[in-house]
């Protein structure tokens, strides 16, 4: 049997791999060094790197994000850690006013090559202020970019192919997925951002689907297949850049479109991927694009409360068959 | 009422800095002939932006010359600075090129971001200008960042960041400092202190006595100079410079100075003081150095003379060039925003 990996040490691998490649690559963050991360997901980098390469920030997320563009501009690969998505606030002006204008800005001569990895995800009772996710708010800044990796092997060669990237990446990876395993890739596959697969063919509805929806649309699609409804699920992996060809050669096939996200529905990047479809492939669709995505409110804590917030297999089956 | 930070004309406010001497390797015309050039810039600048030639904001730095050119001709080609919406003075002293840096401050194709980002945007990396910034403090961490990359390799590199009073109440400057302190890194702080945050005088929204304190707190070594003398703010550069070289870590200079245009071109600066203004135009860098270099015998009335000329040619050609310049082609508009 292959050998597998799990989603947080997949995100390991690439970083180890990728600062022994490159002396550019740094780590910064709050308990990434010594301490190996809260989640232990930066395990052995700092006796492997050492502190120069693998820095624990005090809690000054403005200060130290700001910084790591900084070093970017001046010649680094800073991977910065926001330990939970709901921190990120507190990094919004170096990302928006700073990070994502320097490219446009300096009018092509400076680059930012960073990537801000953050975890996010309801689910865990974590609560309002340590649950949720912004790629949707990141995805609306023009020059960022924008993963959301489904899963351990996919998050490996994605964090390596962000590191790579010459731009700022923003990298999403959802807590519940962290112990989850997939088959190991080859260590030096990598894969340019932007391109989406095809996770599941079928001819009747394309499911779209990133993060830890793409398991839950694989559960629906199994409900759906014992009712003969065979649903395609397409993982974009990143938001931007888009893979627009793959989502509209899939809903020209398959003629219907589901788009669902586990953040809130309200002005999310359901809508954007939503009104995509309509707009360059309304005269194949047979049924209006539908989405689901999180209630919009915080996420509550209590046992009874929170397994509400987000989109369920059984929300998606019933959303496909309204739309048969 | 609590107590305020103090600053003095043309002086270094409560604590007395000592007299600065020549230093060796001053090279005195050059200073002037920078601080000169400078203060003609920003002066057609205004005359622009009064036309209505410079699209947006423009914020002059006419009067603040000497903390300009003192901080970056104490540096070394490959220093990084960061700058901020009063920064046309750092991107020359820094060595843009005026006809260029004019044609992006009106927006013209030839300019040194494309003409997409005007005054309060330039970035000019490959002279080590991490940018002016549209952000108060924003270029702190940047240049906090170029710092920490610079001791990340070893390539003895430092970083100087300028920002002004206005930036001493943002949280950002406190986070930078201490972290700076803990990490040892060669970078300076320095604090261009022109008594006004846009509009609001600085001690109605700056508590504490001393603002080099502020340095002091993390224990960054800090010292307040006159920042309308070209030779303070250079003779304390270079001694933070030599610290931040020899891995000793961050400094702290605090330059009192003055800004003579206001906020932005166009200001009228009713809120300011008609004797307060006085006393700092009495204390103008470049009349003050003139006298100073004559004095020394560095320099005749005429040399200066024949300098302020060479200058107002350059800067006039400049200007003709910028207004000559031809708009960016419509097709530049998404350009650049991915790689």
């Amino acid at each position: 049997m292959a050998e597998t990996i799990t989603f947080r040490d997949g995100v390991l691998e690439a970083l180890f791999e990728e600062m022994r490649a490159d002396p550019s690559v740094i780590l910064m963050g709050e308990d990434v060094g010594a301490a190996g991360g809260v989640f232990q997901q930066t395990k052995g980098l700092f006796e492997a790197f050492g502190a120069r390469r693998v820095i624990d920030t005090p809690i000054s997320e403005s200060g130290a994000f700001g910084m790591a563009i900084g070093a970017a501009m001046a010649g680094m690969r800073p991977v910065f850690e926001v330990m939970f998505g709901d921190f990120m606030t507190l990094c919004m002006d170096q990302l928006v006013n700073q990070a994502a204008k320097v490219r446009y800005m300096s009018n092509g001569a400076a680059t930012v090559p960073l990537v801000l990895r953050t975890t996010m995800g309801v689910g865990a009772g974590l609560g309002p202020q340590h649950s949720q996710g912004f790629h949707a708010w990141a995805a609306h800044v023009p020059g960022l970019k924008i993963v959301v990796p489904a899963d351990a092997a996919d998050a490996k060669v994605l964090m390596k192919a962000a590191i790579r990237d010459d731009d700022p990446v923003l990298f999403f990876e959802d807590r519940q997925l962290y112990a989850a395993r997939a088959m190991a890739r080859d260590a030096d596959e990598t894969l340019p951002l932007g391109r989406g697969r095809i996770l599941r063919p079928g001819r009747d509805v394309t499911l779209v689907a990133i993060g830890r929806m793409v398991g839950v649309a694989r559960a629906a699609a199994e409900a759906l297949a014992r009712e003969g409804i065979e649903a395609e699920i397409v993982d974009p992996r990143c938001l931007v850049p888009l893979d627009e060809a793959l989502l509209l050669e899939s809903v020209r096939r398959t003629h219907r479109a589901l788009v669902m996200d586990a953040a809130p529905l309200r002005y999310g990047v359901t809508a954007e991927i939503a009104a995509m479809i309509g707009e360059k492939a309304f005269d194949w669709l047979d049924a209006p694009v539908a989405r689901l995505g999180a209630v919009d409110t915080p996420a509550p804590i209590s046992r009874s409360l929170e397994p509400l917030v987000c989109p369920t297999p059984e929300k998606v089956a019933a959303a496909v068959r309204a739309m048969m | 009422m609590g107590a305020s930070p103090k600053r003095a004309a043309g002086g270094a406010g409560s604590k007395k800095a000592p007299p600065a001497a020549q230093d060796a390797a001053e090279d005195c015309l050059g200073l002037y002939r920078t601080m000169v050039l400078i203060r003609h810039f920003e002066e057609s600048m205004r005359r622009l932006a009064a036309a209505g030639e410079t699209p947006g904001l423009v914020h002059l730095c006419s009067g603040q010359e000497a903390t300009n050119v003192g901080v970056i001709l104490a540096l070394r080609e490959g220093d990084y600075i960061a700058s901020h919406h009063r920064g046309h003075g750092h991107c020359i002293a820094k060595g843009a090129p005026i006809d260029l840096l004019a044609a992006e401050i009106l927006g013209k194709a030839p300019g040194i971001c494309g003409g997409r980002s005007g005054s309060m945007h330039v970035v000019d990396l490959p002279r080590g200008n991490l940018g002016t910034n549209g952000i108060v403090g924003g270029g702190i961490p940047l240049a906090a960042g170029a710092a920490l990359a610079a001791r990340a390799r070893g390539t003895g590199e430092i970083a100087v960041c300028f920002f002004g009073d206005g930036a001493l109440n943002q949280g950002l400057l406190h986070e930078c400092m201490n972290m700076a302190a803990i990490w040892s890194l060669p970078v300076v702080f320095v604090c261009e202190n022109n008594g006004y945050g846009e509009f609001t005088a600085m001690e109605d929204v700056t508590a504490g006595e001393s603002v080099q304190a502020r340095g002091e707190v993390f224990g960054i070594p800090s010292v307040t100079v006159d920042g309308m003398n070209v030779r303070a703010v250079r003779a304390a550069t270079l001694a933070a410079a030599q610290r931040a070289r020899i891995g000793e870590g961050p400094s702290f200079i605090v330059c009192n100075t003055w800004r003579y245009g206001g906020h932005h071109a166009g200001d009228k600066q009713d809120y300011k003081d008609d004797e307060e203004t006085k006393r700092w135009e009495a204390a103008d860098p470049l009349i003050t150095f003139a006298k100073t270099l004559v004095d020394e015998k560095r320099a005749s009335r005429d040399e200066l003379a024949a300098i302020e000329a060479e200058v107002v040619a350059r800067v006039k050609a400049a200007v003709a060039f910028a207004r000559a310049a031809p708009q960016p082609a419509i097709e530049t508009l998404e350009a650049h925003v991915h790689g």
